[in-house]
């Protein structure tokens, strides 16, 4: 999920399409081409590592990040079971940044580079995380609808053509379901429920649907990596498809909860054999992006005060280790 | 603040008794110890483990990938360690 691409600063030409004419590159992408999986130590052109950090780092950045608009409401769980599942499925979230931040430093970059890009804000999130989470169904439509459409965006990349990031993305993929679900459940039980209830989660599907469908990032004619990356076998299909087929899936969903999706032009198509639906409005996207959303300041600042009153752990736990290693030579010797 | 990473450990879990230990990842770690409980923590949340093994990355020694070809072709041309290289009748059995 959340790689929405759009770290791309006007005028950045740093990853043209290339193909490249050296034998190197030429057979790079025979190898790409036969569906050959590149590992950590093959040689590769600059720019596939480039777009590889740049994406995996993002993508475990959203991870990381998205603990916190769910995390607001683990000490507020309506009951104990919502708490114990809510508390593992925030735990899943910073295992799957954790396998991703892995798989980035694979290609030859540092864990403190990368959260240094992020706090820095350097690096990007997904926009999803910037808006909040202000009532208890906000819980249930992440799951059901942030989780969902990571999901049809995480597929595909189980068979991306960088080894450690598809590896990382199978493990992901397996441990999502089981967040869907719950969010699901969550808006069924509130939609089964007291008119107040059921009022509460049509208001959080009228909120998140629109963000939900920006997390496909922009619409294909406005994708500028998206072509080098489908020939190097990153991205496997189109924002515009996949968004298509989160819309598809999804209504019936909505329809079997009996909420009303916030869109008057959603209607079946007949023709196409797909729903169509109203634009979306690109500019709140960017200013999301730009760090301009309802929540994009206390996040970073959430992130950022984190890390700065854990380094004392992180040097004291260096030091014991330290500590004991010396001691433990000592007594050898 | 800084900036020194914590070493690097690569994961191995056996998934259970009768399988080997399989590479799943790799994580940060003070020291060996944390490295275990992080493993435990990071990859088997949903019981995918009966056993793990921790080795700091700068211990693992790889062969290169540039010299795959050189390295592997001993084994390329020797087909006749292959059961299938032997012609057997069809009529003689049980080989």
């Amino acid at each position: 999920m959340y790689t929405q691409g759009l770290d791309v600063k006007p005028g950045d030409k740093a990853i043209p399409l290339e193909s490249g004419t050296s034998e190197a590159e030429q057979g790079f992408q025979g190898r790409i081409d036969r569906d050959d999986r590149i590992e950590p130590k093959d040689w590769m052109p600059e720019g596939y590592r480039k777009t590889l950090i740049r994406q995996i780092s993002q993508h475990a950045h959203s991870e990381v990040v998205g603990m916190l608009p769910e995390g607001n409401w683990i000490t507020r769980a309506p009951s104990l079971r919502r708490k114990a599942v809510l508390l593992a499925k925030v735990q899943d979230e910073a295992g799957h940044g954790l396998y991703l931040y892995s798989a980035a430093e694979t290609l030859g970059v540092s864990r403190a580079e990368l959260v240094e890009q992020l706090l820095s804000g350097k690096a990007k999130y997904s926009s999803i995380f910037n808006y909040p989470t202000t009532t208890w169904a906000d819980i249930g439509a992440i799951g059901w609808l942030v989780d969902g459409a990571a999901i049809m965006n995480q597929i595909p990349l189980c068979r991306c053509s960088y080894g450690p990031y598809a590896r990382a993305m199978i493990r992901i993929c397996k441990e999502e379901s089981f967040h869907q679900r719950q969010g699901y459940e969550i808006m069924l039980a509130l939609s089964r429920g007291s008119d107040a209830q059921k009022a509460m989660a049509q208001d959080a599907l009228d909120r998140w649907w629109w963000p939900s469908l920006m997390m496909f990032g922009p619409s294909d004619k406005d994708s500028p990596h998206s072509a080098q990356s489908m020939r190097w076998g990153i991205k496997r299909i189109s924002n515009d498809d996949l968004r298509q087929k989160f819309v598809d899936v999804t209504v019936p969903q909505a329809e079997y909860l009996g909420l009303k999706m916030p869109d008057p032009d959603l209607a079946w198509n007949e023709a196409r054999g797909h729903y169509d639906f109203g634009a979306i409005d690109w500019e709140e996207l960017k200013q999301v992006i730009s760090g301009n959303g309802p929540c994009n300041k206390s996040r970073m600042k959430a992130r950022r005060d984190a890390h700065a009153e854990g380094a004392w752990v992180r040097e004291a736990a260096l030091a014991h280790a330290e500590k004991r290693r010396a001691r433990a030579l000592k007594k050898a010797g | 603040m800084s900036s020194r990473d914590w070493p690097l450990f690569e994961v191995f879990i056996r998934s259970r008794n009768g399988l080997s230990h399989k590479h799943v990842g790799s994580l940060h770690a003070a020291d060996a110890g944390m490295a275990l409980e992080n493993a435990r923590d990071v990859y088997t949340r949903r019981a995918e483990g009966v056993s793990i093994w921790v080795v700091p990355s700068t211990q693992i020694v790889a062969s290169d990938p540039g010299e795959k070809d050189a390295f592997f072709e001993p084994t390329a041309d020797k087909i006749y360690r292959h059961p299938t290289f032997y012609d057997i009748p069809d009529d003689v059995k049980n080989i």
